[in-house]
Parts: structure tokens; C-alpha cells; sequence
């Protein structure tokens, strides 16, 4: 049944080929069985996975149930969850239990999904290869001596390994495209406003967009479908309705426009990364889509400037984290102040505290303007570029990283070598912009992900473009060894 | 050495919006500590702000009662800093983009004349919590009260236009007035509805240099904020005369010792790293809302007190009193219109309620006696069912909740006796019954006799056990006696 995707298990769950809770126990056996290899689950919930299972079960028999009505699937332990402790990655979040569920995680509820667990994640969704979990890296299941990509590398593992069909995910620089493509799976981030952050711990607010992760662009259609909705409680949430995405999936992509930047394929780009893009773009030419050579100038200027604003959104998101109100607080605190810096300190991983001082730094008297206002600037000069860039073509193409999976450590010394792995994909996120990562190749052995950007609120598109790519191509169908079995 | 005194302040008003500024919290007062706090309000992980528009509608509500410019595009900010009673670890504020431009107040003074202070802005925030320190709370511990946070605020900066107490005080007292008087706070400044912080300085007189200030906060009664100023001028005059020179500090008064002490100088002063709060848009008010707002914007002060000189005839200084205070001019109108005295209504509303409400320390709008019964009360007067003294003594009924004026006249058997005919017998009778103060009388000089006539008073309101009308009375009586010389 694992082998399966979401689309063919809600099949199987409505010719009662199989029940929820028999989906569910096989992934919740996998899970205990195969987790340990990876680490890409922190809690199992298989007590109300199971409930969850039974009721869905009750409303599949009764007929007209929802779309994922007992479709089992893991939450990134990013999103709030009613009752089940939510870490976000950190020793700060250890002990906290939410008294409320993200709005992503109550509309899959109202969907009928069946929660199985919550994933592992880069702290505070801050890292490119899940390094900075509290709970442990994460192994990517193709080879378990590569990092997975972050910080959704949990849910990316997890879903390359086929403990759950599908996983909800955050993108603030490249968070699901990065790791989708690391672990060979299909991951979406929505236009920014399109799913709604409330429960989702913020890291970068005005970045931060929470999506699907799954093996098929299908998949990850009939996922943001139930995820994506006008939420009031969630002022930056954009009041518009959500199409059908699955309806989109159907048309061909002859005449498609697609835009190749020029930026995209400059030096640090693997070779072999290169050549399974150029492959996957000259497939979809055979199909009848036009390939136009396009220029998006300041791409080399996105990662300085997100190093800024993001660190400087984050300096201020992460002051709750006090130790007085919930989470970690430092053992017998002298006085205020102290109580304030171990808790800090001692709750906080080191690579959220040198964001957190990154931040703080950039918004300082005397430097805001010189940091902060200048990644302003920039933002809106990138955000330019893509939308002259969309005046003459429908998508744009590219790599989703410079190289497959890289071993532990190899970059841990470095975070600048670490912060350009986003490279391609930050830029996006401050233009606000949906993209994809969708399998293209391998690369010894390692995924490669064709990286697919669209206009504005165009994920109908984009899903409709990887969806056709994959009717001709059988990458999404790769597992690693030992895991389709 | 002359001096003169530069005074600038900062107000903050408590709207008296039902629900918090970014949250559906009850702002109510005097709840039991944190029973009035959500998740947004306590900052838990993941919940997000959204606007209260009535807070907004307020704030344009007093830009437009101060001919102040209103911002269209007003932004929120954040205020960085940690602090127990400030949960997210940043207060959400305006900076750049105030929704109140510059404004205009006229203040009058004792001697009559008018000034104007010009205000630089207003603009809207959350309030923090409470702390309960030693003394408040437990020994050795301190408390937290997170009702407070939250709810929406105007702090209002005038431009340092004021050079004296007596200034600081009418135009604190003016502020009270206009936002009363269109209803956006309810102007309790003993609940914290409205606190001043003040900036001071002196100069030489006549110099065009201004000295350095400090800023006094959070003073919350008007007559502590004139100790404070007088004080604080005095301190800084005394130190520079003696050599010395003003620091500039944050202080804070204690109104019950009457002592004020340096809370921080501006070496320790906080960098706020203010930046744009990602988490919510930018503040649009349309001109149509403005127009709508002015339309329905309640009657300012300064008219009102114009109004019931030309409407009801009050002198200058009764229109001002009552036209001043909202609450008061609200009881007033009541009255007046109740009884068809207005005259009566006002000396009763500015005198004998006024007086007992400020002794009881009650809110006009908490008076146990109701506008509709004290004009119940001044008919009685007007139409001379009863005596000035017999009225103080309904009043009292009235306030002890026996009833209506009519009711308590009844039931107390206090019907002024105004019958011309049966006043006539009764003061025949109680000359007949006295030959001997007849005879003294007659014997008196003339110019002494007027003495007299209070002893016959005495025995005729004994005789009808008070309720003789007076004036009738005294009448009869000096013709009567008149007619035995």
C-alpha cells in the first residue's frame, strides 16, 4: 500500500479495496519499523491516528466523504497541533503542548485526513540540511550519509521513504523545494497568502508559506486543495477563492512558454545537476514547449539580502521565547536578566542564535538603513525582475539547488557555503512567487529537482506542468533502495 | 535669574473598544488577573495579529476632533524589547507612518484667554500588561497581569508648546474632554484610561536654546502630574543655579509619597530596532470612511459649552464646566429637559450631585441618582412643592435608592404648604401665641428689627413642621407685623 500515491489510496479507500485504519496501522508499522533508519519523525500519534482512522472509516462508509477522508499524512512539527506537543525543531519547544491547531492542520482535519505524527525539522526552520534539530538530523533514505535538505527534511525524508504518502511542509528560502529535491519527491510552495500561517510558528513572516510535499505533482494538487483556504484569523492571508487544482491537471503544454534564466545555470552548478535539467527542459520541448532564454539580474543579490531580512523578521518572531511564559526556562534563575539569557542560551541551538544576533545586528540603530532598508530595496528590484520576466513567458525553469545531497558536516563549518543552497530558490520567496521542485534525474545515485516558478496565484499552472512532465517521465516513481519493498 | 519652563506631553487613552486591538479579548476592567488574556494575547507560537477596526475608527475619530491630518496609510511597527509584561517581546506600534497627523488643541485659561498647542501626531498601539511587584503581589515573587495586554491605545505627542503646570494641566484636562466627548475613551483615569508622561525643561528666559528634558511617565491624575511639573521645574532650576546640569533621564513620580526618582538615563536607554511588523498590512482609510466618521462625529466641547450658553441661557463659567466634561453635559441636558429649569438643573448638577459624587469618588456615570431624577427633583423646586432645604433632603432619599422625588415626597409627607390662606392663619396664629416677641419686635430699633423675624421664621416652619414655603412666608410676615407698628 505504501507504494501507492495519495490519489490511488483514495481509490483504494473508496472501492473498499482497504479501510483507513488498515492504511493507517501499515504506515504506522512502517513507521515504527523504519523511523530509526532516518529519524524523520519526533512524535508518532498513532493513538488518535488510529481514532482518526476508525471515524474516517464511518464517514467513507456513509458515502460522500471528503477528498482525504482517511488518507494518513504527517504534519511538519513546524504547525500547531490541539494536544500534541510542538517542537519546532528546538529544546525551547520541548515541553510545549499548543491548546489550538494551525489552521493548515484543521483544515486537513475537516478533510478527513489522518494525522500519523509530526516531522523532524531544521530548528525554528532555520538550516538547508536538518542539522539543527534538537531531535537529530535526519539521514536522506537514498543515502543515509547525506543530509535530506531542510528544513523540511523530515517531511521529505519521510515521504521518499514512504512512511507517509504525504506531509505538510514550510518554504521561507527554499525550505520544501530543497529538500523535495534532495530526497527525490515533489514539493510546493503556494503564493505567499495563499495558506495561512495562523499555528504555524513564524520564522520569517513575510517569507514563511506553508505547502505539500508529496511523491506526484497530482498529489500535491489534491493536498493543496485541502490546505489552501481565506483564513481571517491571518491578516497577510489573501481572500481569493481556491481553484480546483486537480481539474487543472490536464492540459498538454504545447505552447507553453518556458523561461530559462541564464542566472540559474552560472558557475557552482553541479554538471550533473545541469545536464538533468537541460534533459527535463528539452523533454518538455518535444512536447511542444517553447524554451525562451530569459535574464533575471539580481538573482546573486537574494541570498544577502534574505540573510537579512529574514534573520531580522526572525530576531523579533523568536523574543516570545522567554522562559517566562511557556517553553524552556534555565534551571534557578538569579534574576530577571538571567533568567532571560540562559533560558535563551541554553533553549536556543546555535544556529538560531546566530540568526537571532544577525537580526538584531541589522535592525540596530546606525544600520537599519545601511541592512534592513537596502534588503528592501533589493526585494523589490527581484520582484521586478520576475515580473518583467513573466511578461513573456508562462513558467520558469531551473535547478532547485546547485548539487544533490551532500554528506554530514561537509558544510557545517561554513554557513555561507550552507546559505547558498537556497540560492535558486530564496528568490521566490521575496517575490512571494509559487514554486515547485519536481524529480528530473540522478546524480550518483542522488535525486536532482527541476525547479518550476510560476506567476502569482499560479500553483494551478505549475502543478498542471509537473503533472504532464511526470506522464512522461517515471523520476517521482524512483524509490531508494529497500523502501518500495 | 528668570526662567522659563518648556513642557511637551505624551498621552496615552485606552480606547474603549469592546475586544483588544489585535485580538476578540474582552478589554473589560478589573477582571481577575489573566482571565481576559487569548493565545494572541499571551504570544503563544503561531497566532497572529489582526487589526480591530473599530480601534482604527476611533483614532481617526480624534484626528478629525483635533483638525488633525489623518493618515491614509498608516503602518504598524515593532518596538523591541523584552520586558515580563510585554508577551511577544515587542510592543506593536506606529512610527513612521502615525494614522493621526499634526493637529491643533486650544486650551483656556484661569485668566481667560486661549493658547494653542499644536500636536505632532497620534498614533495607535497595544498597551503591555501589568507587573505586580512586592507589595502588590506575593513576597519575593513577582506577578504578571495580561488583561491589559493589548488593548488598543492612542498615544497622542504635542509639541513642546506648554510652559507651565497650569498649561499642562488644562490641556491634559481638554484632551479628557474631546475624547469623552466623542466617546473613543471612557476617560477613567483612575482605571488608567488616560496616562500623561511629561517632558520638562528650562531655559533662561527669553533664550531660544531649549535645556535638556526628562520625561516623567505614566503619571495617571491630574494633580499628580501638577506636583510632578512643579517639582520637577523647581529641581532643575535649583541644580543649574547651583552649578549643575540636567541629565537626561526617565523618572517616575509617586503621587502617594510625593517623591520622584531617575528610572534610567539615556546611556541605558533601549535600542527599539523598530521595522515594518510583517505581520500585518498596511492601514488604508478610505475618504469615504472619513467623511462618514466626520459626518457622525459626536458634538466637541467647545461647541457644547457655546450651545448651552445660546440654548439655555448658562453663564460662561457653568457652560464650561458642564460643557467640559462629557458625562456631565450629558446629566446636565437630561436634567434641564426633565424640568424646564435649566438654570436650577445646572447649579444642582455642578453643586450638590457634583460635590457628593467627588466625595463618594463615583463616576457621573455611575451617580446613583439618575439625570431623569434629579429633574424629577428640580420640578418640585420649580413648581414649589417643596423648599430648597426640604430638596437636599429628597436628594438624599434619591441617592439612598428610595425612590423618585415624587415618591420620597410622598412618602415623607414633605408637600411645601404654599396656600396663601392657610400661610396667613398659620403666621396669625403664631404672632398670637408669642405677645412678647411681638412686643420686642415692636420695641426694637428699625434697624435691628430684620434680626428678628428669624425667631417668628422658627416657630411658624416648626409649627407646619417644615414645610411652609419660605419665601411666601416671610412675605406675610413682614406685612404683618408692619401692620402692628
Amino acid at each position: 500500500m505504501h507504494n501507492r500515491t495519495i490519489a490511488e489510496l483514495i481509490n483504494g479507500l473508496q472501492s473498499k479495496e482497504f479501510s483507513s485504519v488498515e492504511l493507517t496501522q501499515h504506515f504506522l508499522d512502517r513507521i515504527g519499523d523504519l523511523n530509526p533508519n532516518y529519524n524523520a519523525i519526533i512524535t508518532v500519534t498513532a493513538e488518535q491516528a488510529l481514532k482518526a482512522a476508525a471515524a474516517a472509516d464511518e464517514r467513507l462508509a456513509a458515502g460522500n466523504a471528503p477528498a482525504m477522508c482517511g488518507i494518513p499524512i504527517l504534519h511538519k512539527d513546524i504547525f500547531c497541533t490541539n494536544g500534541v506537543r510542538t517542537s519546532c525543531g528546538s529544546k525551547m519547544l520541548d515541553n510545549f503542548i499548543p491548546p489550538y491547531n494551525a489552521t493548515v492542520v484543521e483544515n486537513f482535519e475537516q478533510a478527513g485526513a489522518v494525522v500519523l505524527g509530526k516531522t523532524n525539522m531544521d530548528e525554528f526552520a532555520m538550516g538547508s540540511s536538518n542539522e539543527t534539530s534538537f531531535y537529530g538530523s535526519v539521514q536522506n533514505p537514498w543515502d543515509t550519509d547525506c543530509v535530506p535538505g531542510g528544513s523540511s527534511g523530515g517531511s521529505a525524508a519521510a515521504v521518499a521513504a514512504r512512511l507517509a504518502p504525504g506531509a505538510t511542509a514550510t518554504d521561507t528560502g527554499g525550505s520544501i523545494r530543497q529538500p523535495a529535491a534532495l530526497c527525490g519527491i515533489t514539493g510546493l510552495k503556494p503564493t505567499y497568502g495563499r495558506v495561512s500561517r495562523w499555528g504555524m510558528i513564524a520564522f520569517a513572516s513575510s517569507l514563511d508559506q506553508g505547502g505539500p510535499m508529496a511523491r506526484t505533482a497530482e498529489d500535491c494538487a489534491i493536498m493543496l486543495s485541502c490546505m489552501a483556504s481565506f483564513d481571517d484569523k491571518d491578516s497577510t492571508c489573501i481572500d481569493r477563492e481556491v481553484p480546483d487544482y486537480c481539474a487543472a491537471l490536464g492540459q498538454d503544454v504545447n505552447g507553453l512558454r518556458i523561461g530559462v534564466p541564464s542566472e540559474y545555470f552560472s558557475k557552482g552548478l553541479n554538471e550533473g545537476t545541469e545536464q538533468a535539467v537541460r534533459t527535463a527542459l528539452a523533454k518538455l520541448e518535444e512536447q511542444g514547449a517553447e524554451l525562451v532564454e530569459i535574464s533575471l539580474p539580481n538573482t546573486g543579490l537574494s541570498v544577502p539580502a534574505y540573510y537579512v531580512i529574514a534573520p531580522a523578521e526572525a530576531s523579533a518572531n523568536l523574543s516570545r521565547f522567554d522562559g517566562v511564559k511557556y517553553g524552556y526556562r534555565c534551571e534557578d534563575p538569579k534574576d530577571l536578566q538571567d533568567l532571560y539569557s540562559r533560558s535563551r542560551a541554553e533553549g536556543f541551538g546555535e544556529e538560531v542564535q546566530r540568526r537571532i544576533l544577525i537580526g538584531t545586528y541589522c535592525l540596530s540603530a546606525g544600520y537599519y538603513e545601511a541592512y534592513y532598508g537596502k534588503a528592501q530595496q533589493v526585494r523589490q528590484l527581484i520582484q521586478r525582475d520576475f515580473e518583467k520576466a513573466f511578461e513573456t513567458v508562462d513558467v520558469i525553469m531551473g535547478p532547485t539547488c546547485p548539487s544533490p545531497a551532500f554528506k554530514f558536516g561537509s558544510k557545517g563549518d561554513d554557513p555561507v557555503a550552507m546559505y547558498l543552497e537556497d540560492i535558486y530558490t530564496i528568490a521566490t520567496n521575496l517575490a512571494g512567487l509559487p514554486g515547485m521542485s519536481v524529480p528530473c534525474g540522478m546524480v550518483d545515485n542522488k535525486p536532482v529537482g527541476l525547479q518550476i516558478i510560476g506567476n502569482y496565484f499560479d500553483e494551478a499552472r505549475i502543478l498542471n506542468v509537473a503533472h504532464q512532465y511526470q506522464q512522461i517521465t517515471e523520476w517521482h516513481d524512483q524509490a531508494p533502495e529497500g523502501v518500495a519493498s | 535669574m528668570k526662567w522659563d519652563t518648556v513642557i511637551g506631553l505624551e498621552v496615552h487613552v485606552q480606547l474603549a473598544t469592546k475586544t483588544k486591538i489585535f485580538s476578540g479579548a474582552s478589554t473589560a476592567f478589573g477582571a481577575e488577573p489573566n482571565t481576559q488574556a487569548c493565545a494572541i494575547d499571551l504570544a503563544m507560537p503561531g497566532t497572529l495579529p489582526v487589526l480591530n477596526k473599530q480601534a482604527v475608527h476611533y483614532a481617526v475619530m480624534f484626528g478629525l476632533a483635533i483638525d488633525a491630518e489623518i493618515g491614509k496609510e498608516s503602518a504598524f511597527e515593532r518596538k523591541n524589547y523584552f520586558y515580563p509584561d510585554l508577551p511577544k517581546g515587542y510592543q506593536t506600534t506606529q512610527l513612521e507612518k502615525p494614522i493621526v497627523g499634526r493637529g491643533n488643541v486650544e486650551i483656556q485659561l484661569a485668566d481667560g484667554s486661549t493658547k494653542n498647542i499644536r500636536i505632532h501626531h497620534a498614533h495607535l498601539e497595544e498597551d503591555a500588561g501589568k507587573s505586580l511587584h512586592e507589595g502588590d503581589f506575593r513576597h519575593g515573587v513577582s506577578g504578571i497581569d495580561l488583561n491589559r495586554a493589548g488593548t488598543p491605545l492612542i498615544e497622542i505627542v504635542s509639541e513642546p508648546d506648554i510652559s507651565s503646570a497650569e498649561e499642562a494641566i488644562a490641556f491634559a484636562k481638554k484632551l479628557h474632554s474631546v475624547v469623552t466627548s466623542i466617546g473613543i475613551c471612557d476617560g477613567e483615569m483612575s482605571q488608567g484610561s488616560m496616562r500623561f508622561d511629561v517632558n520638562v525643561s528650562v531655559k533662561p528666559s527669553g533664550s531660544d536654546t531649549l535645556g535638556t528634558r526628562t520625561e516623567t511617565k505614566n503619571l495617571n491624575s491630574f494633580k499628580f502630574m501638577e506636583e510632578c511639573i512643579v517639582k520637577e521645574v523647581e529641581r532643575q532650576i535649583d541644580l543649574i543655579e547651583d552649578g549643575g546640569t540636567v541629565i537626561q533621564e526617565t523618572r517616575l513620580y509617586n503621587g502617594d509619597t510625593k517623591v520622584a526618582r531617575s528610572m534610567r538615563s539615556k546611556e541605558e536607554a533601549n535600542d527599539y530596532r523598530y521595522f515594518p511588523c510583517p505581520d500585518l498590512l498596511p492601514v488604508i482609510v478610505t475618504d469615504e470612511t472619513i467623511e462618514e466618521l466626520r459626518r457622525n462625529l459626536p458634538e466637541l466641547p467647545d461647541a457644547r459649552q457655546a450651545r448651552f450658553v445660546e440654548e439655555y441661557g448658562l453663564s460662561d463659567y457653568d457652560a464650561s464646566v458642564l460643557g467640559n466634561d462629557a458625562g456631565m453635559a450629558t446629566y446636565f441636558e437630561i436634567a434641564a429637559k426633565t424640568s424646564g429649569s435649566a438654570k436650577l438643573a445646572a447649579n444642582w448638577t455642578m453643586g450638590e450631585l457634583a460635590a457628593r459624587l467627588n466625595n463618594e469618588d463615583i463616576s457621573i456615570a455611575n451617580s446613583p441618582v439618575s439625570a431623569d431624577q434629579l429633574g424629577g427633583l428640580v420640578t418640585r423646586i420649580v413648581d414649589n412643592s417643596i423648599s430648597g432645604k426640604m430638596a437636599k433632603e429628597v436628594f438624599e432619599g434619591i441617592w439612598a435608592g428610595e425612590g423618585s422625588a415624587d415618591e420620597i415626597i410622598e412618602a415623607r409627607g414633605l408637600k411645601q404648604v404654599s396656600d396663601s390662606g392657610a400661610l396667613e392663619q398659620m403666621v396669625t396664629d403664631v404672632l398670637a401665641a408669642n405677645q412678647e416677641m411681638v412686643d420686642d419686635y415692636i420695641n426694637t430699633d428699625e434697624a435691628k428689627r430684620k434680626k428678628k423675624l428669624g425667631g417668628f421664621m422658627g416657630q411658624i416652619m416648626k409649627a407646619s413642621k417644615g414645610q411652609a414655603n419660605p419665601q411666601q412666608v416671610n412675605q406675610i410676615l413682614a406685612k404683618k407685623l408692619n401692620e402692628l407698628l
